[in-house]
């Protein structure tokens, strides 16, 4: 394929990943937020943690839209480097900040939001290297 | 502490997983198709490669940790800090993987591991 095609369908599978893996995290939190703290102590214990995660709406939400993020993120994988999408996929930390401060109220303080924006910094230096670096078999 | 080894395992199964799910999908090969028939095939012939079930096992484990972690955190929090596996994934493309990362790979990586840490930092 050539150069323009490989980064097109690159980026359109990032973007997915983008924008599916931090809805699933954040739907994920609001899910075990509302069963509270895992006590996994005892098998009884870990059991009754199983039974309410797996009847939570937004824990099963959150595991579709993961299952989304993991679809694009394998098909990426059989072309682009691993150490390229990995981080390039890393633009997804911002918008997990994004969601969770209007999405659960969390508060996000101004430290963080830095750490946030220099983590995107990150993916920019990544995305400007070649996706491949290997020879294809 | 328990946090402590909930983040670890976040960040070890999930990078071993994620590294042995990208060596089944460079043995599966390039995907060209698309059509969902075509995918679904892909997907079949990339659960006959071990190196999946490997990766998909780890990647279990390292669900359950997420899971458990984000019962005691903040997402924004929580979700930020397991960026750590960068370093670590870095580690595994190069050596596991034979993947060449330049330096300026390399340094996209430290601007994460030093984003991470201000993260953490910035924890109320």
């Amino acid at each position: 394929m050539k150069s323009g095609g490989l980064h097109f369908k690159t980026y359109l599978l990032i973007l997915l990943m983008t924008i599916f893996g931090p809805l699933g995290n954040v739907l994920l939190g609001k899910g075990m937020k509302r069963i509270g703290p895992a006590n996994i102590g005892t098998v009884s214990d870990a059991l009754d943690v199983l039974s309410r995660v797996l009847t939570s709406g937004p824990i099963w939400l959150g595991i579709a839209s993961l299952i989304t993020f993991f679809v694009a993120y394998t098909l990426v994988l059989s072309w682009a480097d691993y150490s390229y999408v990995q981080p390039a996929s890393s633009v997804a930390y911002g918008m997990v900040a994004v969601l969770a401060h209007f999405m659960l109220r969390e508060v996000v303080t101004p430290i963080r939001w830095m750490g946030v924006l220099i983590i995107c910094l990150g993916v920019l230096v990544v995305g400007h290297t070649p996706p491949r670096t290997t020879e294809p078999s | 502490m328990r946090e402590l080894i909930f983040y670890l395992l976040i960040i070890v199964a999930g990078t071993g997983g994620e590294l042995c799910v990208t060596r089944a999908m460079k043995a599966i090969g390039e995907v060209k198709d698309f059509r969902p028939v075509a995918l679904m095939s892909i997907f079949t012939r990339a659960l006959r490669v071990s190196w999946m079930w490997i990766g998909l096992s780890l990647m279990g484990t390292a669900f359950f940790a997420l899971l458990a972690v984000l019962s005691m955190e903040n997402v924004s929090l929580v979700v930020p800090v397991t960026a750590l596996s960068y370093a670590a994934g870095a580690l595994g493309g190069k050596f596991f993987l034979g993947e060449q990362v330049t330096p300026r790979r390399w340094m996209g990586v430290l601007l994460v591991c030093v984003g991470v840490t201000l993260v953490i930092i910035g924890r109320r």
